[in-house]
């Protein structure tokens, strides 16, 4: 891990003059040189539209964009690479669940699981569906450790919920949630499971043939590719029998006047000219991502969160939010400064170059239920250092020094 | 960059003017940044179609802070409803004397917001 850095070109800007120490990667990564080049090369040398083209560059481009799916596929744990629908971002996936999925299996009365901690995008889709078919939302509690209640949980399974919609590790609190033992409790009354993988993928392995889910979306540029392209996954008997959620290109096999007879998988979902180069550029962080080694990027988020986590803890004016148990956590701290806006620690560490996100982070009920308004966000990628979570630490004693004199 | 944490701007941060209720009010709004989890709440009273006094409450950045306590200053020293309805962002960023960023002007606008809504009730 020691000589990644140097991949990612961004990583050498000065900011406000002192060097950049990105901390916000799970906002968004930055992304190696591998990938940016990848992309390059795709416009330079093979642009063109894919299927039905007969000429040389809608043939290499095809190619292109199937082994893109075949490597992300694979990546994953997909057992056939047609049960990966490319979308353009985690919330994309979730909606075309939502709509393609939702629409035709959730109806008046039944209940939608979800939990406290999610990310709005995997909350309200849910609520829309809802309100949209008649149906209710019910929302298993997460404990004082950050960690999901699972009395709670069982309590609401035994709702025969006909969809659980969860997060596989919170954006806020760094909970690493027992996806696969609760897919199996869910399993028990037919409830069809949906994760929310946006933070996981590009942090630890992930095989989703074996969690036992039946959606699971996730987001490319979080994983060191590019915005605008991410995958779902889902299982192949679910997938036959969904409808599309877009139309038109693409997505047929037969147009008439008097109707249409849709194309198989995953053909039916692309509709439009795809994101081809997303596709490609995903693949090569997935590539990438391959050679380092998935065990050893989770190996070395951990023993830098621990680090921060010691570090933050000694300084008394700082709370920390999310499990104490480090293997429940993945590579992220949220904490708050007393007595100084998350915005204003924000602000005074990027007068040091230093990157942090500070808000709610999309988790607005989370945050009210611990009855915060904002706090502040470190989440680290396979570049950062120990160094540069010292300079964290000495960025915070500005931030003391600003406010408190 | 020079830091935006002046010290005027830590001054009304920490010793906000005009901050707290606004017993017999004429109105009363709240206004906030969703995304930033900063809520103000911003009083009115009025005396003889003019403004009589103002005061604000907020949970917020050091920013929206000042914003309030320099924006609540300068309305008491017009007084005159007319002459305060043109109080722009520009305004805003003016009294803050200091370069506000695109991510941070939400919180230096969020008083002058929950102003022009209060007026707005009134002419309503």
């Amino acid at each position: 891990m020691n000589n990644v850095k140097s991949d990612f070109p961004i990583l050498s800007r000065k900011i406000n003059g002192q060097p950049l120490v990105y901390l916000d990667n799970a906002a968004t990564t930055q992304k190696p040189r591998q990938v940016i080049e990848v992309i390059r090369d795709y416009y330079e040398n093979h642009n063109a539209n894919v299927h039905r083209g007969i000429h040389t560059l809608g043939d290499e481009s095809t190619r292109m964009y199937q082994r893109a799916r075949e490597k992300v596929a694979d990546f994953v744990g997909a057992s056939d690479p047609n049960e990966l629908v490319f979308v353009r971002n985690t919330t994309e996936g979730i909606n075309l669940v939502a709509y393609a999925w939702g629409m035709a299996n959730v109806g008046k009365g039944d209940v939608i699981v979800t939990t406290e901690m999610e990310h709005h995008s995997n909350l309200v889709p849910w609520q829309e569906l809802a309100k949209r078919v008649g149906a209710r939302v019910e929302y298993v509690a997460v404990n004082q450790e950050g960690e999901l209640d699972l009395d709670s949980l069982e309590k609401k399974l035994e709702l025969k919920p006909k969809l659980l919609a969860l997060v596989h590790v919170s954006n806020f609190l760094g909970t690493i949630n027992p996806v696969k033992k609760i897919a199996t409790l869910a399993k028990k009354n037919g409830t069809k499971v949906l994760i929310d993988g946006a933070q996981a993928v590009p942090q630890m392995p992930v095989n989703v043939s074996e969690l036992g889910c039946d959606f699971y979306a996730f987001s490319g540029h979080k994983m060191y590719g590019p915005m605008g392209i991410g995958g779902l996954w889902v299982k192949r008997e679910v997938l036959e029998e969904m409808q599309p959620f877009m139309t038109g290109g693409g997505t047929i096999s037969e147009v008439h006047t008097v109707g249409t007879v849709f194309a198989g998988l995953p053909d039916r979902f692309d509709a439009g000219t795809p994101n081809v180069a997303g596709a490609v550029g995903l693949a090569a962080a997935v590539e990438y991502l391959e050679k380092i080694g998935m065990q050893n990027v989770r190996a070395h988020e951990k023993e830098l969160t621990a680090y921060a986590v010691k570090k933050l803890k000694s300084i008394k004016s700082i709370r920390i939010y999310g499990p104490r148990n480090l293997e429940e956590r993945g590579g992220l701290v949220a904490f708050s400064v007393e007595g100084i806006h998350a915005h204003d620690v924000a602000q005074v560490l990027d007068d040091e170059g230093i990157a942090v996100r500070s808000g709610h982070h999309c988790t607005m009920p989370m945050h009210e239920k611990l009855g915060l308004a904002a706090t502040v966000r470190a989440s680290f990628g396979i570049y950062n250092t120990k160094e540069e979570v010292d300079k964290l630490i000495e960025g915070l004693g500005k931030v003391k020094k600003v406010f408190h004199g | 960059m020079d830091s935006i944490y002046k010290e005027n701007i830590i001054d009304h941060y920490k010793n906000p003017r005009n901050f707290g209720d606004l017993p017999g009010a004429d109105v009363i709004v709240k206004e906030a940044n969703a995304s930033c989890g900063d809520m103000l709440q911003l009083a009115i009273k009025f005396n003889r179609g003019q403004i009589g006094d103002i005061k604000f409450k907020s949970v917020g950045c050091a920013i929206s802070t000042a914003a309030g306590s320099l924006l609540t200053e300068k309305v008491k020293k017009i007084k005159v409803i007319e002459v305060i309805r043109g109080i722009k962002d520009e305004d805003m960023i003016e009294m803050l004397g200091i370069e506000v960023s695109p991510t941070r002007m939400k919180c230096a606008t969020l008083p002058l917001r929950a102003l022009q809504k209060a007026l707005r009730l009134r002419s309503g």
